[in-house]
């Protein structure tokens, strides 16, 4: 699904490597987390997955294109099957939550037959249809990040790729948007996700990759943040899983 | 894209940005209206150009009792003198350059003269002896007429040689001379234009960098993300183009066509049809500008 095969990157004017000889392997359905301190890395890895940067050296492929040698068309192809989430949300402020979602689509040329079906549909899996017509403005940072993740998914994507979608977000809102994207997870879409948001992470028993400038230090199977006792980790759970009912409820 | 959604983004370009829309209008507006103008002059060059080489004669005046002395010292031309003018025309030397010449008398010279002038005006001071007796010469060539000149200045009774077009060459001078500012002007006028064009776009598409951005991100094409910024300049460069458009028919129809056709009878002048005839290329000239301005402007700051 995404590889990257001894990628380097520096960039303009960078002394160090943003990135140094990393090698990864995403499978259809992983969901991984990317952590590591603050300059590690992390954004430039997600950024070259989307091709918003290219690799110095190396290989990256992503859902079978080279991203080392693709004309700019083939880009705009593999955009539209790559979701992408950022930490400030980006919605547009003059538009509804239901026209963010729609321009998505309006842009890539769909049907408004398509868009009057999917928009609907996927602002219900992100729980908040009885709010299409409300502006960012009204909405709270965790609705915020919510529409942006519909806008996400409204295009059915292979991949989302996430950069630290929960970092403007207080605890108890960040669980409901890691509840969405597992949720979003299991419906078979794969999920990279970077973040400094190290409960989140134990909580998730997900795939960890740990980056410390701009190499991968560690590569876990269903691993927390750092080795903790396991009992811990099922009373974190729990407590999160009772938060994120408890949120919902309020709905 | 859908063309729909492509024309509401560059209706909100264009609305976000409507002083520096309007400042292109009216600069591509100012600008083509020089091309109009100068492409207008030009014409008349070629017009006039073309008119007098069908209508240009060489006149040959003869001496009349008013002629100065210098150039008749012998008074009023003879039969004798006319004879030899005539002669001399027909002759192996100058026959083959002549297409044809026509004798004109002093009271035909004066019909003309009361025709062209009016008989309330200067005509009632002039009687038809003060006026030339002459041959009229069409050539073959109208460019051949020094030729003319130089057999007949010489010869007894002759007063002076002329070709009318040496009136015009003062006219022409003028034109030309007036094309070649209007061109200069037009060139600079053009090139802010095109400098305020490239401007406006990157103004316009660091306002909306939010949507770009999302439009990258979603997958729509470049051509479609490019395209409401190149229709934002075309737009204005084709508002701009359209007045000059008005403009220059204006200025055929109210200065040329009521002024000075009418109060200047030596020669045909523009019409609106030739206005009509450059409004595409002035339009075209605008958009093709706005094209390659914005085009430019927007791939290097989509690239950056
Ligand atoms: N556009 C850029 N130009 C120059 N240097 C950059 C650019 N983007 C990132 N860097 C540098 O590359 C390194 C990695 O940055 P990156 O954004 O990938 O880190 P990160 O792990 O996402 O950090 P954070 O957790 O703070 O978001 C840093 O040293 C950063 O200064
Ligand atoms: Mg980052």
């Amino acid at each position: 699904m995404i590889r990257l095969e001894n990628v380097s990157k520096t960039y303009k004017g960078g002394t160090s490597p943003a990135l140094n000889n990393v090698s990864l392997d995403i499978q259809r359905g992983d969901f991984v987390f990317l952590v590591g301190s603050s300059g590690s890395g992390k954004s430039s890895m997600l950024r070259i997955m989307m091709r918003e940067e290219k690799v110095d050296s190396g290989l990256a492929l992503v859902l079978g294109e080279n991203l080392t040698r693709i004309s700019s068309s083939r880009v705009a192809q593999l955009r539209r099957k790559l979701g992408v989430v950022f930490q400030d949300f980006r919605l547009l402020p003059n538009k509804t939550v239901f026209q963010n979602v729609a321009f998505a689509l309006q842009v890539i040329g769909r049907s408004k037959a398509f868009i009057e079906t999917a928009v609907p549909d996927v602002l219900r899996l992100v729980g908040l249809e009885e709010k299409s017509s409300r502006y960012p403005r009204e909405l709270s940072g965790g609705e915020q990040q919510r529409v942006a993740i519909a806008r996400a998914l409204v295009n059915r994507p292979d991949v989302l790729l996430a950069d630290e979608p929960t970092g403007n977000l207080d605890p108890a809102t960040s669980v409901e948007i890691m509840n969405l994207l597992d949720r979003i997870n299991l419906s078979g879409t794969t999920v990279v996700m970077a973040t400094h948001d190290r409960s989140i992470v134990d909580r998730m028993q997900k795939r960890v990759v740990e980056v410390k400038n701009g190499e991968i230090v560690r590569d876990a199977q269903t691993a927390g943040y750092k080795e903790i006792p396991s009992a811990e980790i099922t009373t974190i759970t729990t407590t999160t899983w009772a938060i994120s009912e408890s949120v919902e409820d309020q709905e | 894209m859908r063309i729909g959604l492509i024309l509401q983004e560059m209706w909100a370009g264009i609305r976000s940005n409507i002083t520096m829309v309007v400042s292109i209008i009216l600069v591509a507006f100012v600008s083509l209206t020089f091309v109009g103008v100068t492409m207008l002059l030009q014409a008349q060059v070629g017009l006039m150009n073309s008119y007098w080489a069908k209508n240009a004669q060489v006149a040959i005046y003869l001496c009349t009792d008013y002629s100065p002395e210098t150039a008749c010292p012998t008074g009023i031309a003879t039969d004798g003198e006319k004879a030899a003018v005539k002669a001399q025309l027909d002759s192996a030397a100058v026959s083959p350059y002549v297409e044809s010449y026509a004798f004109e008398d002093q009271a035909q010279a004066y019909e003309k003269f009361v025709a062209e002038f009016g008989a309330t005006g200067t005509a009632q001071y002039i009687t038809a002896d003060q006026l030339n007796e002459a041959f009229w010469v069409n050539l073959k060539d109208p460019n051949q007429s020094d030729l003319l000149v130089e057999s007949f200045s010489g010869l007894g009774g002759v007063e002076e040689v002329r070709d009318q077009r040496s009136y015009l060459d003062g006219i022409f001078a003028f034109l030309n001379a007036a094309s070649l500012m209007g061109a200069g002007v037009a060139a600079v006028m053009l090139l802010s234009a095109t400098l305020l064009i490239s401007t406006t776009i990157r103004l316009s598409a660091i306002s909306r960098s939010r949507e770009i951005g999302i439009m990258r991100l979603v997958g729509a094409s470049r051509f479609s993300i490019q395209l409401p910024f190149i229709l934002e300049g075309v737009v204005a460069a084709a508002i701009g183009g359209l007045l000059s458009v008005g403009a220059t028919l204006a200025i055929v129809k109210y200065f040329v066509a009521d002024f000075l056709a009418t109060s200047l009878a030596f020669t045909s002048f523009v019409g609106i049809d030739d206005a009509l005839r450059i409004a595409p290329y002035l339009i075209g000239i605008g958009i093709g500008l706005a094209v390659l301005s914005s085009a430019i402007s927007i791939r290097r700051y989509l690239k950056a």
